[in-house]
């Protein structure tokens, strides 16, 4: 915020400086009720009866604040399936860590919200899948679920919580980004995420439904940038670029194992939330070892902690602790080796063929296959759809 | 929250929303601002600061406040702590109390 050695000096992360972990997500079930085709769940999702017991979490969160942890992110599935929440909010508060709530928020009552206010939670962000109900309700596959999130989203700013609007965009709903940012407005969101989809897991599936066309790229772009413009101080949008159109790889998760990790329902400790997608990693739980020695010990965290592992031309690279080679999830599922360069950058061997994926998939079929226990279900075919 | 704050003046009550945590992490022994989504870094003057933010106190008693302990112009003091302040305010991280009365 301000420059070193003015007094009241704020510098923008504690993140940069320190091994220690700032945030964690706690994918606390999978459970859901909507049915995204783009959710970052893994396609093989624990059930509840695997699920983390309330005192699991409860020592867990404990560990968390031990460890260094400032934040969680309560999130699934849909955190609301579990009754606890509220328990395990106030627990977070207890031990001091900052709680928020990622919610698809349609099965959020009022006196929930309150309960949930009254036990420390700080933020909600609420998905929304569309401007629109019919679009909304048909890729979430849920009937009436945008109408109960417009409601909740009043709920919160009601109770003077901070409101993140996320937006997972694609081909089906770039269309409405417009229409999605005046919404985000209207509600009183403090932050909108404007996030491209990232395609493994169930994005992949559904790869050809989602892939955005070059052109609806550009034109987001463009809207985002004038959007920021506008609502510079009323609106903060956090825009996440499509891989595949991108020059250069996100630095994925701060660098794999640096700042966050993914605790899952059954208290697997992920490095992210898709990397049980990449395929032979161990992951140690929670139920095994205390977080502490997980956190500096566990082989899939140190695998690809730092820039050691690199091959080239990660390794000569000047942008190695830019980007730390991107995503390692993202290389796994394009070209099977986790420890190979993100094809999302330019300089990778493969970014030519993601490119055009792109253009072949973004010309594909828009029929969704739903997320569910089931391991998926094609979207019915519907009376207006062409073939 | 989304109204776009106007500057902070001297006799405005600066406070903390209830979302924007202050806290002292043992872990790194630094003190953090936890917002959502963000973790910033106060240094040991902006600290000082946050912690005079408790809606009662005017700018113009903190600065003066600050002034005295630190044996410092006044009006320096006050124009580095409005900057600070205004910025935390322009991202909806501070609020204006003596505001909230008109």
């Amino acid at each position: 915020m301000t420059a070193a050695g003015t007094a009241g000096g704020l510098s923008p992360s504690a993140a940069a400086r320190f091994g220690i972990p700032v945030a964690v997500l706690a994918e606390i079930t999978h459970r859901c009720p909507l049915q995204c085709p783009y959710c970052s769940n893994p396609i093989e999702m624990e059930r509840a009866n695997a699920e983390l017991s309330t005192q699991d979490w409860h020592r867990v969160l404990g560990e968390l604040a031990d460890l260094g942890v400032l934040q969680v992110h309560f999130s699934g599935g849909e955190p609301l399936a579990r009754r606890d929440l509220e328990q395990l909010v106030a627990r977070a508060t207890e031990v001091g860590l900052y709680s928020n709530l990622i919610t698809s928020a349609v099965t959020l009552t009022e006196p929930r919200l309150a309960a949930l206010a009254e036990a420390g939670l700080s933020h909600v962000q609420i998905s929304f899948q569309a401007s629109d109900e019919d679009l909304g309700n048909r890729i979430g596959g849920y009937r009436k679920g945008h109408a109960k999130k417009l409601e909740a989203a009043g709920w919160t700013r009601a109770l003077d919580l901070p409101l993140t609007v996320n937006a997972v965009m694609h081909r089906q709903n770039l269309h409405q980004l417009h229409e999605i940012i005046d919404m985000a407005v209207e509600l009183g969101a403090a932050r909108l995420e404007v996030a491209n989809v990232q395609y493994y897991g169930w994005a992949l599936k559904n790869r050809a439904a989602l892939m955005p066309t070059e052109a609806q790229i550009e034109t987001a772009s463009a809207v985002v940038a004038a959007a920021r413009a506008r609502l510079g101080g009323r609106l903060a949008i956090d825009y996440v670029e499509p891989d595949y159109y991108a020059a250069r790889p996100k630095k994925c998760m701060g660098g794999w194992g640096r700042q966050f990790f993914n605790i899952s329902p059954s208290g697997k400790v992920l490095p992210c939330h898709a990397a049980e997608t990449i395929t032979g990693l161990g992951f140690d739980s929670v139920r095994d070892h205390p977080l502490a020695w997980i956190w500096e010990h566990s082989q899939a965290l140190n695998l690809y902690r730092g820039t050691g592992w690199m091959p080239e031309p990660c390794r000569s690279c000047a942008h190695k602790e830019d980007d730390f080679g991107g995503c390692r999830c993202q290389a796994f599922a394009l070209t099977g080796d986790a420890a190979a360069t993100d094809p999302a950058c330019a300089l990778s061997p493969r970014h030519r063929e993601i490119f055009a994926a792109a253009l072949r998939e973004s010309a594909g079929p828009d029929r969704f296959v739903y997320r569910n226990f089931a391991g998926g279900t094609p979207e019915p075919v519907r009376d207006d759809a062409e073939a | 929250m989304t109204a776009a704050t106007a500057a902070l003046s001297p006799d405005s009550r600066p406070a903390l929303p209830r979302f924007v945590k202050l806290k002292f992490d043992r872990t790194r022994d630094i003190w953090v601002l936890l917002a959502p989504e963000r973790v910033l870094v106060p240094d040991a003057t902006a600290v000082e600061v946050l912690q005079l933010c408790d809606g009662a106190t005017t700018l113009a008693a903190i600065a003066e406040a600050l002034a005295r302990k630190y044996d410092a112009p006044q009006d320096r003091i006050a124009s580095d702590v409005a900057t600070m302040l205004d910025a935390l305010a322009a991202k909806g991280f501070l609020r204006d109390l003596a505001e909230d009365r008109r």
